[in-house]
């Protein structure tokens, strides 16, 4: 290689590196006009957990392209400024003080895992953030800098144990995967059931990505439970209901009810196999008001027909909305008067009316418990009125 | 309820024995430690979705069928991948244990993303034939899914074909000449390099029967293999490295305490118990349960 080669030869080897190194961040959308307001999205586009965030993000960028089509907030139009927390929690931390130090973005929308949440909530706090959580979660939690769009636990799990206890029975078999949300959630359903007096069955907690159940399965034929409440997360849980369904637990017509799948999952674990299950969650694609409609449909016509809503993506998706409509009612980006603004904020969301509570960052929130059909959309058995959002139930 | 437990156990223990047969033969006759190798049995899942894919498409009316085809076809699929992997890779390391491990598990991250760039990066579902839908009903109380008794059968089967293959053939005697003296075994005029060559796709085949039989049990994801790879190893290491016998006993071994531990105590501690009891035994047998005297 002569040498000068060798210089070109390092020269287009160094363009290259860069080239690869350059990828994150995408600045959607191209060609903003000189008002633009930065907002960040942050989820995991890699790794084990992209599976559940890469649509969350996808809902997200449904919102900014509908509010940018209205003439964007307060006239700016919004430049979302996506960034891969890689399913790592300290790159989450790592890239939530990029996104408000070098990008200043004005809020952000992100995590899906309470430990990303837990990881990010110390910069978002110092920094003087303002994060917008769209998962389902376990409560205990109201910090300055974060909205909270999804249920806590008051109006997922305790309202789940409070109507399976009414209408289906009195021993619960108690199973999760092993980290904070699913321990804290049985923790709560068992605290709800000795206050009302049904009886636990079994308690089993599984490693993440555990695939091997049928001891659990063994369990559960001994000790012969009314009721299993399912806190299995990820792809355990595709294990978890195909050997439930093979040993015919499902048909023998014990109430099995998941707090963790949502119609997302669903198409992943096989609907044959979930047919006939219960879910809590706030949100069904399957709700009939106009909002959700045009949500579902505009959903369908910008990713596919094949693709499917669910609570997380909805509870994203007002999110970005709800963001929007407190900057314009504090007329200002400045953290502490869109929060200001956001309290009693409603809006007609595709999960009907929801408002945030006047103090704690949560939404009030109707709990809707389904069954899953065939087709792996839910059925509606049970709504309850609006739950007033309670992080820290007294119990 | 024993005799559930007695079958769960007996069930584990042939998932265990599919997943490890593969490895026991790279690592064990080989000395290759394939860090791909959990990769290798996504690509039998993906093989069998694959071929479920197709049979509904073209040939609807089969469907009852595909199953034992897509087990067949992951097997030729793996192992030709694994022969050619060897043949480009593997076979300049074999001196330097350490590099494979570092190449093989890159070539396992490689498989991973192609996975999810083009097949799907969220979980498949590998429909389920009727016929192993459904529970053989012993008595009211005792009952054993189909499925499970299918993947028992595929084990054994597998078990003994691969016993017929390396005690009971020509090529099997040679694998095993490489195995105990390579040096010698050269001498005498043994092709050496075809002999590394259709071992080590042997047992990527193996993996890919393992990893089709999983379809029936779990989802097929681009990082399925990272959860099965750390049993296997357990496996494989737990029961003497060079030695086949040793990997079935502690595949059984396992297989069993795994179960009643989870009976008995929670999910995440019986797998806590497991490795203690592993770390126990290789303290104080450092080549395994089952090691094989040789003098070195």
């Amino acid at each position: 290689m002569s040498d000068r080669n060798r210089r070109k030869f390092i020269k287009t080897s160094a363009m290259a590196a860069a080239a690869t190194a350059l990828p994150m961040p995408f600045i959607w959308p191209k060609g903003a006009s000189a008002a633009t307001v930065k907002m960040g999205i942050l989820h995991s586009l890699t790794g084990t957990i992209a599976i559940a965030e890469k649509s969350v993000v996808d809902s997200e960028l449904l919102a900014v392209e509908e509010i940018n089509n209205a003439g964007g907030v307060m006239g700016q139009q919004i430049e979302a400024v996506i960034e891969d927390g890689a399913s790592d929690w300290p790159t989450f931390a790592e890239k939530a003080r990029k996104l408000i130090e070098k990008d200043k973005v004005a809020s952000v929308m992100g995590c899906y895992t309470s430990a990303s949440r837990k990881a990010v909530l110390p910069v978002f706090e110092k920094l003087k953030g303002l994060l917008y959580y769209p998962t389902y979660y376990e409560g205990l939690e109201i910090s300055p800098n974060i909205m909270y769009t999804a249920q806590e636990a008051t109006q997922s799990s305790i309202a789940a144990t409070e109507w399976l206890y009414e209408n289906r029975g009195k021993s619960f078999f108690l199973v999760g995967s092993d980290y904070i949300w699913p321990r804290t959630t049985i923790k709560l359903c068992k605290i709800t059931l000795d206050r009302l007096g049904g009886t636990v069955a079994g308690e089993n907690y599984y490693p993440l990505g555990h695939i091997e159940f049928s001891s659990a399965i063994n369990k559960i034929k001994a000790t012969k439970p009314d009721v299993i409440v399912n806190c299995v997360v990820g792809g355990s849980n595709v294990a978890f209901f195909k050997q439930l369904k093979a040993a015919g637990i499902i048909d023998a017509g014990t109430t099995v009810l998941s707090l963790a799948v949502s119609e997302e999952e669903v198409s992943g674990i096989g609907s044959e196999n979930t047919a006939g299950t219960l879910t809590c969650m706030g949100y069904f694609q399957s709700l009939s008001n106009p909002t959700n409609e045009k949500y579902v449909s505009a959903f369908k016509k910008k990713y596919g027909a094949n693709r499917v809503t669910g609570d997380t993506l909805e509870c994203a998706y007002i999110a970005v909305h709800l963001w929007a409509m407190a900057a314009e009612k504090a007329q200002s980006f400045d953290v502490e008067k869109v929060v200001a603004a956001s309290s009693g904020l409603e809006i007609d969301a595709p999960e009907g009316k929801v408002k945030f509570h006047t103090d704690n960052h949560h939404l009030w929130k109707h709990a809707r418990i389904g069954e899953f059909l065939p087709d792996g959309q839910a059925k509606m058995l049970y709504e309850s009125p609006l739950i007033e959002p309670d992080p820290f139930p007294k119990l | 309820m024993f005799a559930l437990q007695a079958f769960t156990g007996l069930s584990v223990f042939s998932i265990l024995m599919l997943m490890a047969l593969g490895l026991a033969i790279v690592f064990g006759l080989m000395g290759v430690i394939n860090m791909a190798h959990g990769e290798l049995m996504a690509m039998g899942a993906y093989a069998t979705y694959g071929t479920s894919v197709l049979f509904e498409a073209y040939f609807p009316s089969l469907m009852s069928i595909y199953f034992i085809v897509g087990v067949v076809l992951a097997f030729f699929a793996t192992s030709v991948f694994g022969y050619f992997l060897e043949r480009s890779l593997i076979q300049f390391l074999y001196k330097r244990p350490l590099d494979t491990m570092l190449a093989t598990w890159g070539v396992g991250l490689i498989l991973q993303q192609l996975y999810r760039q083009f097949i799907n990066p969220r979980p498949v579902e590998v429909p389920t034939a009727s016929w192993l839908q459904g529970v053989w009903q012993v008595s009211e109380d005792v009952s054993f899914p189909m499925s499970r008794i299918f993947i028992v059968g595929l084990a054994f089967l597998t078990a003994t074909l691969v016993y017929l293959f390396l005690y009971r053939t020509r090529r099997g005697l040679l694998i095993r000449a490489v195995t105990q003296n390579r040096g010698m075994s050269g001498a005498i005029g043994i092709n050496q390099k075809r002999v590394d060559a259709y071992t080590f796709a042997l047992g990527c085949g193996l993996a890919g029967i393992a990893g089709s039989s999983f379809t029936m049990l779990a989802s097929t994801a681009p990082d399925t293999g990272q959860a099965y790879i750390v049993d296997t190893f357990i496996v494989v290491v737990f029961g003497g490295v060079e030695s086949l016998l040793g990997t079935i006993m502690s595949a059984f071994f396992i297989g069993q305490m795994q179960t009643w531990f989870e009976f008995y105590l929670s999910g995440s501690m019986a797998r806590a118990g497991i490795l203690l009891l592993v770390i126990a035994v290789l303290y104080f047998r450092p080549n395994g349960l089952f090691a094989t005297k040789v003098r070195r």
